[in-house]
């Protein structure tokens, strides 16, 4: 069974349809990547996994348990955590507070060990805890995201385009980071716009179209594809 | 109003409806007259929001306003129901001490009463206790978390709900407090009490800037000063032209207050 079941999900903004009836799964260990242009329905895909969005038909399974039939503030619980597009950091306060509601709803009380992590993963964020998490750079915010994620130590983690607006450098880092991250025994479903990076580390990908899955193999494959190469490689 | 109204019922079945006849301060009948506006502010303000608020959440931002002014007329209307249209008499029950003339031998214009001093000795340990809880506990962070992004809070796992509860009780809890503090300083009431003074809060709060907890002390500071400046100087007929000019100026010149930032804080 996998972790993640989606089946013939349809969401609505509105009385638009964005996504028409996605099916996709995503096997525990994995790193799934989808990939589509803008408006294509990736975002709109994860925020409806996340609870943020519900859709009016399919179903969402994780487990034994069904989604689309969770309250949003208890996804979180079920091991799923989602580190949003445009990171969506709690920029008024400061950057160890971030981390703080990250693990929210976790009721161990040791968390030492998760920020440790976070702190091995991302140096930076550790010489900033104090700092108000408004001021960091781009990049360090996008470690805070991924960071305050992982604090809920969750089974599946939902990443929204990590590489948004970063320095060259700093995208391969946070790509480097999202490999780390999945050798530490976590499944990770990646939303990119730079399909290059996002299929040479992923096991499998979807390719999105106007609310709809046109294709899907393994990264391998799609990246030789020639309607992905085309499409959302920039070759010709 | 419903708060000076509950501390008013709850001394005069103590037998402290007046101070006729009562010879030192009850404090133990202040205590509970004090808990028990605090709890009634508290709960009336939790069903408010479940009742006007709540089922607004994802209305457009004028309907929670509108509703806010319809549970005013409710609670004012209340108000005259409970203790009638006419002004009522609040008992003087805090000792008559002049510090500065009585301790000092200064025999000046200026006068620091018990009473002031009682205003402030309430005042400051329940303002610094608000900001601890704002500042520390788990609570107050959720609070502050769904105050900037309601969907992120969501996302974090907190019960939004939950929360803004929480928020409108410490809210009523305060309330109930000011309500004490009002009644034994001013030795009166009304049932349009509420009006005047929600006005006032609001003005502090802006002028503070929104959202800012020490903001908002500071605005109140301000704005009683200002207050106390008009009356004193232009006749106590000028008091709220003064008071709301100032919010007037500060929403066309600085909206965000005096210690509040731009909201665009989104990096």
């Amino acid at each position: 069974m996998p972790l993640l079941q989606v089946e013939g999900v349809h969401t609505y903004y509105g009385n638009i349809e964005a996504l028409k009836g996605i099916t996709l799964s995503v096997e525990k260990g994995e790193i799934v990547t989808l990939i589509g242009s803008n408006g294509a329905g990736k975002t709109t895909t994860l925020r409806t996994i996340a609870g943020v969005l519900r859709p009016r038909q399919g179903t969402i399974r994780m487990g034994d348990a069904d989604l689309t039939k969770t309250p949003a503030n208890q996804i979180v619980r079920l091991g799923i955590a989602h580190s949003p597009e445009g990171r969506r950091i709690f920029a008024r306060m400061s950057v160890k507070e971030n981390l703080e509601l990250g693990a929210y709803t976790r009721s161990d009380t040791d968390l030492s060990e998760d920020y440790e992590r976070v702190y091995t993963l991302f140096p930076r964020i550790k010489e900033r805890l104090k700092q108000r998490a408004g001021t960091l750079s781009g990049g360090e915010q996008q470690m805070l995201a991924i960071g305050r994620a992982l604090m809920a130590r969750p089974t599946l983690l939902l990443l929204d385009e990590p590489s948004m607006g970063l320095a060259p450098v700093l995208v391969e880092l946070v790509f480097r980071t999202i490999q780390e991250i999945n050798a530490l025994g976590m499944t990770v479903l990646l939303v990119e716009q730079n399909a290059h990076m996002a299929l040479s580390i992923a096991n499998r990908g979807y390719v999105l179209q106007t609310g709809t899955i046109v294709l899907t193999d393994t990264a391998k494959a799609l990246a030789q594809n020639e309607m992905v190469r085309k499409a959302y490689l920039g070759e010709d | 109003m419903l708060g000076t109204f509950a501390c008013l019922t709850t001394l005069t079945l103590l037998g402290f409806g007046t101070e006729v006849g009562v010879t030192s301060t009850p404090w133990w009948a202040l205590g509970l007259a004090l808990l028990a506006a605090m709890i009634f502010c508290g709960l009336l303000n939790v069903l408010a929001e479940r009742i006007a608020y709540r089922p607004l959440r994802r209305a457009p931002r004028l309907a929670p306003l509108i509703s806010a002014i319809g549970v005013s007329f409710i609670f004012v209307n209340i108000g005259l129901f409970w203790q009638g249209p006419t002004p009522r008499r609040f008992p003087d029950l805090l000792p008559q001490y002049d510090f500065i003339s009585q301790l000092f031998g200064l025999h000046t214009l200026v006068r620091f009463t018990f009473k002031d001093l009682f205003v402030l000795a309430l005042a400051i340990p329940l303002m610094l206790a608000l900001a601890w809880v704002i500042r520390n506990t788990r609570m107050g962070k959720a609070m502050r978390a769904v105050a900037q992004d309601t969907e992120m809070s969501l996302q974090m796992g907190i019960d939004v709900n939950r929360v803004i509860s929480f928020t409108f009780l410490l809210g009523g809890l305060l309330a109930g407090a000011a309500s004490l503090m009002y009644g034994l300083y001013n030795n009166n009431t009304v049932f349009t009490l509420g009006f005047d003074a929600g006005l006032k809060a609001f003005t502090a709060a802006v002028l503070g800037g929104i959202g800012n907890v020490s903001g908002a002390a500071l605005g109140g500071f301000v704005l009683g000063l200002l207050s106390a400046l008009t009356v004193t100087y232009f006749g106590g007929q000028w008091e709220n032209v003064g008071v709301f000019s100032l919010l007037v100026i500060i929403l066309v010149f600085k909206p965000t207050g005096l210690l509040g930032q731009a909201l665009g804080d989104r990096a």
